[in-house]
């Protein structure tokens, strides 16, 4: 007799557990030959709100642990990808029936972008700080500091590229992250969620969430307590929905423009430089007299 | 309502000062047209109004309330100016900003008087602040043009630095001269080309700076200067032809501004209200804190976005803080702001003196206590409000939450470093916070915690070109100042 399979029930990643949405809604998801594979958690507002309020409470420690601490945490990520690479690569051969050797590119690009944002976290002060040199008695020197809770709204694909892209250089800097995952494929993500919650990533500080992009947005934008927006979007009306909320409440928002799935996210100079964390930093200035 | 007066009667004797008045005259034209296109050109439509001095009431000129139409021509202006002055050799593009800088020394003081007609700031601020920040940043600028790929290395498309377009800017009647120089020469530097908007109630020294702009031969177009009121800056951000919209003003309007550029592709960045704290701790140096609280406050009438206008005292030293508050208010001179000894001048406009004696009634009708120093008559024209404190203020009151921007002072306690962080951060704003101690470790963990693009230690309201401004949260996005700034008016890929 052939042994049935245990199959995995795809939850939510909340500050460091794993609930279901608790709308208790899920959505079907199908395989590249249109086959059922799993039921996927379809995240509500309230589950957004949990997890900004996880995001919010871990976001100060995670900003006050040391550079040299948060870069190991990022380097376990990376670690813990490696040994369940095969996984991620099943992930994205089943739902968006690429070759083995595509998946692979993608799964190794996406692990090796993580190993680069683990090294970022201690040279950022300096490389987007500076000593400022007045004209006058003080000693002035600009830092940057991490905006607060961001939310990352992963396009469709590269479904692990994309998501793991946008989510390093925030978490790189000290903030909290609220991932939305691809709505194509959300299956990587909930492999993400099992790797970070196995790499010392302190709960609250990566929180992923699975289901429709576009109902999440309206309330992404209207939340105050999240403080920044990373959005890769194809889709102009996305885009309006996403500028038109935040008016109200002036969060940070940078939306990479998607369109027709143009960005390379294979290209390092743009995807693993500073200036992708560069959005997602309040830059503080501090001054003291210098006298005698 | 508990208010408390004291007169000078109750002051120990004071020197009596004679009249100290500042002796240049500032050139002002009977009336201006518009700058466009390096012409000064009459309006399409647009009605002529006046702008008075605050602290005599008197017509100094009249100024075009510009239209939708003069808006367009600006714009044109600038979009026709772009394509040449964004490939002028940045060393070249360099030269007409020194030129400014220099020419700006040279009118300074005449730059200085115009400034504190038209908005009624001290002369002594306007003199020995404003103007020679101008010069700095013109001068500060000047010298980045020819080395923006050393300030922001590999960023943007083939890693050539590359300015946006045209920048619509629009600044406020607080710092006239000092906003337009924080506007442009950021903006110049990097090769935008511009149409700035000064303030309804101070345009004259943005339009002494079109003057200038003729004076060195800018090219035509490069900077457009169209006065008027908020449907002049309306027409501005809805211009199709606008790349790059630079404000600085009230929280309100800049979501306003946020809300017409959204989904449109235009850059925006914000620089808005604030409400920020000033934390005296009991180990501080307190007759230098009482000058960085009188300073953080009372600096411009309090018409100061960044004013220290929450007082958060340690509750050990709260009464001596006070008491000595209280003394030296007493030696506070406000009025005549031409006058050289004068400390704190007219209130920009009728408008905000209205809104500030709301603020005044607000604070009495919920609780707090209100003390004023009364020291000589006031002018009997003009628009005044003499240096004010609320004692015995909740964090819950109005008064120590919203921004009044004038001459008053919310003080509050508290009794531990925790509580004084928790208290500082708890406002949506987030521009700047003062920090007050003689122990190093304190003033760097308090800075660190304290959400606030600027921080300033042991000091308050130190401003220079070199040095990065802008807010945290509702206090709006993006740096004024420094290698930061620049990023602001360069394109992003």
């Amino acid at each position: 007799m052939t042994r049935i399979p245990v199959t995995k029930t795809c939850k939510l990643l909340i500050n460091g557990a794993f609930p279901r949405s608790e709308s208790g809604r899920v959505l079907p998801l199908l395989d590249a030959k249109k086959r059922h594979v799993a039921a996927i958690a379809h995240a509500s507002r309230k589950d957004l709100r949990d997890a900004v309020e996880a995001a919010s409470t871990a976001q100060a420690k995670w900003a006050a642990a040391t550079a040299y601490n948060r870069g190991q945490v990022l380097y376990r990520i990376a670690e813990m990808m490696e040994a369940r690479s095969g996984e991620l690569v099943d992930a994205i051969r089943v739902i968006e029936g690429s070759t083995a050797a595509i998946a692979r590119r993608e799964v190794d690009a996406s692990i090796d972008r993580v190993v680069s944002f683990a090294g970022w976290t201690d040279k950022i002060g300096q490389v987007l700080g500076n000593q400022n040199t007045v004209a006058g008695p003080y000693y002035n020197f600009s830092v940057p500091e991490p905006t607060g809770v961001v939310v990352v709204v992963a396009p469709d694909r590269p479904s692990l590229l994309a998501l793991v892209s946008l989510v390093a250089p925030v978490v790189c800097a000290g903030n909290a992250a609220i991932a939305v995952a691809s709505d194509f494929n959300p299956l990587v993500a909930v492999s993400m969620m099992e790797i970070i919650a196995t790499s010392d990533v302190p709960a609250g500080v990566i929180n992923i969430l699975t289901g429709r992009r576009a109902e999440l947005l309206p309330h992404i934008a209207s939340h105050r307590e999240i403080n920044a927006v990373s959005a890769a979007l194809s889709d102009a009306a996305e885009r309006r929905v996403l500028e038109l909320g935040v008016a109200e409440n002036l969060k940070r928002v940078l939306v990479l423009a998607n369109d027709g799935g143009k960005l390379n996210w294979y290209d390092d100079e743009r995807f693993a430089s500073p200036w992708s964390i560069e959005p997602f930093v309040e830059i503080k200035t501090i001054w003291h007299p210098s006298a005698c | 309502m508990r208010c408390v007066t004291v007169t000078a009667s109750t002051a120990p004797a004071r020197w009596e000062y004679a009249p100290a008045p500042e002796s240049v005259k500032a050139p002002i034209r009977e009336q201006y047209d518009l700058f466009i296109g390096g012409r000064w050109i009459p309006s399409k439509g647009g009605k002529r109004f006046p702008t008075i001095n605050p602290a005599t009431e008197e017509t100094l000129s009249r100024v075009v309330d510009a239209s939708a139409t003069d808006v367009d021509r600006a714009v044109e202006a600038a979009r026709k100016a772009f394509p040449k002055w964004s490939k002028t050799k940045p060393t070249e593009r360099a030269k007409y900003l020194f030129r400014v800088a220099r020419r700006i020394q040279d009118k300074a003081r005449e730059l200085a008087v115009l400034e504190t007609m038209d908005g009624g700031k001290p002369i002594k601020e306007s003199r020995d602040v404003d103007v020679p920040l101008v010069a700095q940043h013109f001068f500060h600028h000047a010298g980045w043009c020819d080395k923006l790929r050393y300030a922001v290395p590999f960023r943007g498309r083939d890693h050539d630095p590359r300015p946006i377009g045209v920048c619509g800017q629009i600044i406020p009647w607080n710092f006239p001269l000092l906003m337009a120089a924080w506007k442009l020469a950021p903006a110049l530097c990097c090769g935008n080309t511009c149409v700035l908007k000064p303030a309804e109630t101070t345009p004259l020294t943005a339009l002494a700076l079109a003057e200038i702009f003729e004076e060195v031969d800018l090219p035509p177009g490069v900077v457009n200067v169209v006065t008027g009121g908020p449907s002049t800056g309306k027409a501005l951000v809805e211009h199709a032809g606008v790349d790059k919209i630079a404000f600085t003003g009230s929280t309100e309007v800049g979501k306003r501004i946020a809300t017409t550029c959204a989904g449109t592709g235009k850059r925006l960045t914000l620089e808005l209200g604030g409400k920020s704290p000033n934390i005296i701790f009991a180990d501080a140096a307190i007759d230098q804190a009482i000058e960085g609280i009188v300073n953080g406050i009372w600096f411009n009438q309090g018409h100061v976005c960044c004013a220290g206008s929450r007082l958060l005292v340690e509750e050990s030293v709260l009464d001596e803080v006070i008491a000595k508050l209280r003394h030296r208010l007493k030696s506070l001179r406000v009025g005549d702001p031409l006058d050289k000894n004068t400390d704190v001048g007219a209130i920009n406009s009728a408008e905000q003196l209205d809104t500030i004696r709301r603020y005044l009634k607000i604070g009495d009708e919920e609780g707090a206590k209100r003390e004023e120093v009364i020291n000589g008559p006031l002018p009997s024209k003009g628009y005044w409000c003499r240096p004010t404190f609320f004692t015995d203020v909740q964090p819950s009151h109005r008064i120590a939450r919203e921004e009044i921007f004038g001459p008053v002072l919310a003080v509050l306690s508290f009794r531990t470093p925790e509580e004084a962080i928790v208290r500082a951060n708890n406002t949506p704003y987030g521009l700047s916070a003062g920090v007050w101690t003689d122990k190093g470790s304190k003033v760097f963990e308090v800075a660190r915690q304290l959400k606030a693009g600027v921080v300033w230690c042991n000091t308050f309201n130190k401003f220079d070109a070199a040095s990065p401004f802008g807010g945290y949260r509702e206090s709006g996005f993006g740096r004024e100042g420094g290698r930061h700034g620049l990023m602001a008016y360069l394109a992003k890929t």
